[in-house]
């Protein structure tokens, strides 16, 4: 148990190191991701003026819970695994005596630590761009509305959930770096699936049925979403069957991943392997 | 400026050259744009489906707005984004002081030293959404000369986006590691999907005057519209050469503070 705890210690604490020390770099990455608040924008005079079934704080609430649940899964895995395999640099690392995947997912929490900050100010940016984001209805802009602890409680597990599926998924395509020269490629691909279906461009509610229906079989809604409808309140996916359905495809995923992970291996041969 | 050309041909040769190595990428990245426009065109159809629009703007002239954005994603794709993690590299390595002894300009050498055939499907499709927005558009369908006169704020846009990106890619002197710096230009560029009337009040403002995105997408398109008064034009004229001569001073003061590997 002890050695579990240290080496968890070393890893996070290096890879925090390494992020604090290219701060900028977690600016962009913010930035770039900031889809929702831009789809924000549109849709609070969307269904101002429009005759949609959101009104316009829970719209400008759900965008913001939306950015804060895809801050904390972001994932880049493929991105850093594909360099390790082209560049050989996945060596030395097979002869540790532990898993990389360790190394990987440890880098991306404390990323998560060393964002933390910048995503606090973009928040607090957007609530001052339009601060009814916080009441409880655009007619009652002084009552103020907060998220119960319960709410909160569910959505960190929700997000957390959702960061395991999308990790054990681009991980599992990351094992393509074995067969293929530049598995981004479809991670690039996979991404636009991801974008139009998950809720980052619309919250599903306001998706005509038939498109909703199909989204949901996939893995997408429930990666955003289901999290980010958690923390407002409005989860029309019940909390157990929606953090279920992430497991589930996580468990399918890690089980994807380790067959290709032996197989793959195999064809490893950088230099040095 | 002859030389500067025949450099531009061997650049670009060399660089596709290369890059046509991956082919089975070349397929998915074109399978990836063609998804990509069904995803934009269904995001702009969740805005329409309710009797709703955007101020001023019909399906098919919000078209022309995100067939814009397509081909400056693509010129971005094509243009920018190669090039920039060569910027970070050479300064990361040191390499930079072998550009800045060549004997053409720097900031030239490195704008256009790379490019790939990753956008071109981009600009292909941004170029028949704008055909389509322009025939089908009600009640008349746009006469040629509009097009011409879309052509113009286009090439504005193209500069705003270059030169904001370049600005973004010379800090690398002093941050090092902005590899994604282009992912985040692109990312604010989305905006730039739906035109600026789309938007409520507070961002209108900020994606007019603090990312030009409103220059970019939006006044091209209402230029072909014949909508777009001369204060607007003026306005992106004298943005693009603003912008454009900050980025040249600014690599200047940028280079200032490069310290090479070696000295």
């Amino acid at each position: 148990m002890k050695w579990i705890w240290e080496r968890a210690r070393t890893i996070l604490s290096v890879n925090f190191a390494t992020m604090v020390e290219y701060r900028v770099e977690l600016l962009f990455w913010m930035l770039a991701t900031s889809l929702p608040l831009i789809m924000m924008g549109l849709w609070i005079l969307a269904v101002r003026r429009g005759e949609f079934s959101m009104d316009e704080t829970e719209v400008a609430r759900y965008f913001l819970a939306a950015f804060l649940v895809r801050q904390f899964s972001i994932v880049w895995v493929i991105y850093e695994f594909e360099w390790y395999v082209v560049q050989g640099r996945l060596s030395p690392f097979l002869l540790q005596p532990l898993d990389p995947v360790w190394r990987f997912l440890g880098a991306h929490l404390s990323e998560q630590v060393a964002r933390a900050p910048f995503v606090a100010l973009m928040v607090v940016l957007f609530i001052v761009m339009y601060p009814a984001s916080l009441s409880v209805s655009i007619d009652q802009p002084d009552l103020w509305w907060l998220p119960s602890w319960r709410a909160v409680l569910g959505a960190i597990v929700a997000i957390y959930a959702a960061f395991l599926t999308r990790f054990a998924l681009q991980y599992t395509m990351a094992m393509a770096s074995f067969w293929i020269e530049k598995p981004t490629s479809l991670e690039n691909f996979l991404y636009i699936p991801y974008v139009y279906l998950s809720g980052i461009i619309a919250p599903l509610d306001l998706y005509p049925d038939a498109v909703r229906q199909i989204a949901i079989w996939t893995p997408f809604p429930y990666v955003v979403w289901f999290p980010a409808t958690v923390l407002v309140e409005q989860n029309t996916i019940p909390f157990a069957q929606g953090v279920a359905v992430l497991l589930g495809w996580t468990l399918l995923f890690v089980v994807l991943n380790r067959f290709f992970w032996r197989v793959g291996l195999r064809r490893y041969s950088a230099m040095g392997a | 400026m002859i030389r500067y050309i025949h450099a531009l041909t061997l650049f670009w040769s060399t660089a596709i050259g290369a890059e046509m190595e991956y082919r089975t990428n070349f397929i998915i990245a074109t399978l990836t744009s063609l998804l990509g426009l069904v995803g934009a065109i269904f995001t702009l159809s969740l805005f329409y489906q309710e009797d709703y629009a955007f101020a001023g703007w019909s399906w098919q002239e919000a078209m022309l707005v995100l067939g814009f954005y397509t081909v400056l994603e693509g010129v971005s794709a094509s243009f920018l984004a190669p090039n920039l993690s060569r910027i970070v590299n050479h300064v990361r390595d040191g390499t930079l002081d072998f550009v800045l002894l060549k004997p053409i300009d720097s900031q030239f050498w490195l704008s256009l030293r790379n490019c790939s055939p990753w956008g071109l499907s981009s600009m292909v499709v941004g170029v028949a959404m704008i055909i389509y927005g322009g025939t089908q558009r009600q009640p008349d369908p746009l006469p040629l000369y509009a097009y011409l006169q879309g052509i113009i704020p286009a090439m504005l846009g193209i500069v705003v986006l270059y030169s904001i990106w370049f600005v973004l890619g010379a800090t690398t002197i002093w941050f090092v590691k902005i590899y994604n710096a282009t992912e985040a230009l692109r990312a604010v560029l989305e905006a730039g999907r739906f035109p600026i009337q789309g938007y409520v009040g507070v961002w209108r403002s900020v994606l007019t005057f603090v990312i030009p995105v409103a220059f970019m997408t939006t006044v091209p398109a209402e230029a072909m519209l014949g909508r777009a008064t001369w204060s607007w034009m003026v306005a992106a004229a004298l943005l693009a050469v603003g912008l454009f001569t900050a980025s040249r001073l600014f690599w200047r003061f940028a280079l200032r503070y490069y310290t090479s590997a070696s000295s």
